[in-house]
């Protein structure tokens, strides 16, 4: 890990709560690093969606399964790792859900909005033997700490900036 | 405090439900999920869902949409949607939901949509 890299690792249940405390979390640290609200809405979603995934799919709703959410800023993104302690998966084996054969499947779409909605998505084995998700934000051009919340990994070469 | 409420309305043999909160993995899909199945079992097939006031859908809360709309054309019914935000807007778009439900920006004229 680069010197100037700003690490945040939690490990959550599998439980439906995790969905929502992961998503909370990485809304406030996208916050902190300057991201616009639209951006964190995004970030959010991503981050709820890769939970959703490993909840679901990759850990099948056990709970003695653990869920481990990491988010990395650099001096240029937002990286966030989703792993589960499932079987894993290959991004090429998941449906299209935009084929017309697929629009009316009632699940799916978690990926495809990962996918639209961060810069850069992939899933690779997890230390695990779970799937791990890496999703990957560029942070915004002029990023400031903001006083949302507390612990927020903030970096400290940044100057302040208010809106 | 629950994700989502709602409550209903009829205009005839429509049905409008207006939905307040987040539709999203957990109880506000699961109410979605059973404030149509409970309309359906009481023969309400005509229905227009009010999501002027849903502020946030994840991909549970679509797949219960989609879950919503084949169950009621099933029983010959049909389900369309009034009202979006910008967000839910934009996600049924790049979803190519759009090409799947019918959306109404008036509710008049989405109760007027269903035939006689």
């Amino acid at each position: 890990m680069a010197p100037d890299t700003k690490h945040l690792e939690v490990t959550l249940d599998t439980h439906v709560e995790s969905v929502n405390l992961a998503e909370e979390m990485c809304i406030r640290v996208a916050e902190a690093v300057g991201f616009s609200e639209d951006e964190c809405y995004r970030i959010g979603m991503s981050v709820r969606e890769g939970v959703i995934n490993a909840f679901h799919y990759g850990n099948q709703e056990k709970p003695e399964k653990k869920i481990h959410l990491a988010v990395d800023i650099t001096g240029e993104k937002l990286i966030i790792h989703v792993t589960d302690e499932g079987k894993g998966f290959h991004l090429s084996d998941v449906p299209d859900p935009l084929a017309e054969e697929n629009l009316l499947s009632t699940s799916g779409r978690g990926i495809f909005l990962m996918r639209a909605f961060m810069d850069e998505f992939d899933v690779v084995p997890g230390r695990t033997g779970g799937a791990e998700l890496i999703m990957t934000k560029k942070l915004p051009p002029h990023p400031g700490p903001s006083n949302h919340g507390s612990g927020a990994p903030n970096s400290d070469a940044t100057p302040h900036q208010e809106a | 405090m629950p994700s989502l409420y709602s409550t209903t309305r009829e205009t005839g043999p429509i049905t409008l439900v207006d939905l307040s909160g987040r539709i999203a993995l957990g109880e506000g899909s699961a109410l979605l999920r059973k404030t149509v199945r409970d309309l359906l079992e009481t023969g309400r097939i005509k229905i227009i869902l009010n999501l002027g006031d849903v502020n946030y859908i994840d991909s549970s809360g679509i797949g219960e949409l989609v879950s919503g709309f084949t169950a009621v054309r099933s029983r010959g019914g049909e389900l369309k949607l009034l009202n979006l935000t910008k967000k839910i807007h934009d996600l049924l778009q790049i979803t190519k939901l759009f090409t799947v439900f019918e959306v109404y920006t008036d509710e008049s004229t989405a109760v007027r949509s269903f035939p006689e």
